[in-house]
């Protein structure tokens, strides 16, 4: 390209001095800090107050009619503790006891993940520690595809794997006597089985892998400690 | 309109409205089509969607007006990612305190308006040049364009990938859901269909105006 002739550039523009660069980054840096934090703090009851109903919420789904929910941390050295606000302390499990109208446990509620066919698919499961078993499940987030691997949400055939299964504990207490399995659909024989959705096997293995893991972790530490929990404080 | 007392009413409405249909960010230039394809699963994610990115838009380009004259032109996008980046994380909390399954449907995509191409772009070429109340306005406008855009795709693929429009079911049980719309395909089967319209409708306006216009100004 031709450079035209000096005379006819354009003056150049002075230069911004660093000084002013950083003062202006440093005042928009610090209006934006001041916007964050107070959406933050405005928001901060807001949010806390929609989490606990949501949880409630699915709570109650898994676990009909109860009255009153507490979270609880099962350690790793197998102490039971009331869960706090904060972070839970490393390798806690945390889990939720809901008690009915008069204050006595009627089943506990505890989470679960696995990973499904589009993401994580993350559960809520309820255990009802009379018979030892599972007797319901709700999603709490997944991206399965619609109308295909979100039926684990309406399938009544499906949703009947959990109206009762099997998670008792082995002689030692050490983990389940039997693993929660999926099985093709139409084969399940036993009461520790999940009878699998047709069309829609990787979703129903991700629910059942979730509960096994969960329930392998949470119940050998909460199994024996139910004493304490079992009258609301 | 010569009686209000705003400098230059008539090109603050055209401002305005650039946004809404000449230059609409969803169909004509093409913009922020992430989450256009992304969210538009049902009318309402849309809405929320077209709604914040409308908040984020309006604020960060009034922010941007008002900083017009101190801030460096060599630290100028810097600047303006750290002003959308501010607001949207203020709309992240909103929706959360809003409602938490709002949040968990459009998921990543609320964070994601940080880089939604129309907001950087209006506070480049508009915003940084204009004051405060014309570049809110122009705003206002193009956050309005995107969200009849994503209401264009939302509203049609819930109702055939859903039978239903704002959760209401439309067909009564017997409707048997297209669920591709629902699914990624979907969403471009959508776009390319209302494309296909806009282009029609363009060139039928042509043919039919005696003297050839321009497709930017076409009053």
């Amino acid at each position: 390209m031709n450079m035209p002739p000096s005379s006819a550039l354009p003056v150049p523009a002075t230069q911004t001095p660093t000084r002013a660069m950083v003062l202006t980054l440093g005042l928009v840096a610090a209006i934006c800090g001041l916007i964050i934090v107070s959406a933050y703090e405005g928001s901060l009851s807001a949010v806390r107050d929609n989490r606990r109903v949501a949880l409630e919420r699915a709570i109650t789904k898994v676990l009909p009619g109860a009255n009153k929910t507490i979270s609880y941390l099962a350690l790793p050295d197998g102490a039971i503790v009331a869960a706090s606000g904060g972070d839970a302390p490393v390798g806690a499990l945390r889990f939720h006891a809901a008690y009915d109208a008069k204050g006595s446990l009627m089943g506990i509620a505890a989470e679960g993940s696995a990973k499904g066919y589009a993401d994580t698919v993350r559960i809520l499961f309820g255990y009802s520690p009379p018979c030892a078993c599972i007797v319901g499940i709700g999603v709490i987030n997944m991206r399965e595809t619609p109308g295909i691997g979100d039926k684990i949400l309406t399938d009544t055939a499906f949703l009947a794997n959990f109206k009762a299964l099997d998670t008792r504990l082995n002689a030692e207490l050490s983990g389940l006597a039997n693993e929660v399995k999926t099985v093709k659909h139409g084969t399940k024989t036993q009461a520790w089985q999940v009878d699998a959705i047709s069309g829609a096997t990787i979703t129903s293995r991700a629910v059942g892998r979730a509960i096994n893991e969960a329930s392998q972790a949470l119940l050998p530490r909460l199994v024996p400690k139910l004493e304490q929990i079992q009258k609301a404080p | 309109m010569s009686a209000l007392p705003a400098p230059n009413p008539v090109s603050t409405w055209d401002d305005m409205m650039e946004g809404v249909w000449r230059q609409n960010p969803t169909f004509v230039m093409m913009l922020g089509m992430c989450p256009t394809l992304a969210v538009t699963v049902s009318a309402v994610n849309a809405l929320s969607m077209g709604v914040a990115t409308m908040l984020v838009l309006v604020a960060s380009c009034g922010l941007v007006s008002m900083l017009r004259h101190i801030v460096p032109k060599e630290v100028r996008i810097a600047t303006y990612i750290v002003i959308i980046a501010t607001f949207v994380t203020a709309i992240d909390y909103g929706i959360q305190a809003v409602s938490l399954k709002l949040y968990d449907a459009l998921g990543a995509f609320i964070q994601l308006i940080v880089v939604n191409c129309i907001i950087l772009g209006r506070a480049e070429a508009h915003a940084s040049k204009t004051p405060p109340v014309a570049a809110m306005l122009n705003a206002v406008g193009m956050g309005a364009g995107f969200t009849i855009g994503l209401l264009a795709l939302g509203t049609v693929r819930e109702v055939l990938g859903a039978g239903a429009l704002f959760g209401v079911s439309l067909f009564g049980a017997n409707f048997q859901p297209w669920v591709v719309m629902v699914l990624p395909p979907g969403g471009f089967f959508v776009l390319g269909s209302w494309l296909l319209v806009f282009a029609w409708w363009k060139k039928r306006k042509r043919a039919m105006s005696p003297t050839p216009i321009t497709t930017s100004r076409s009053a």
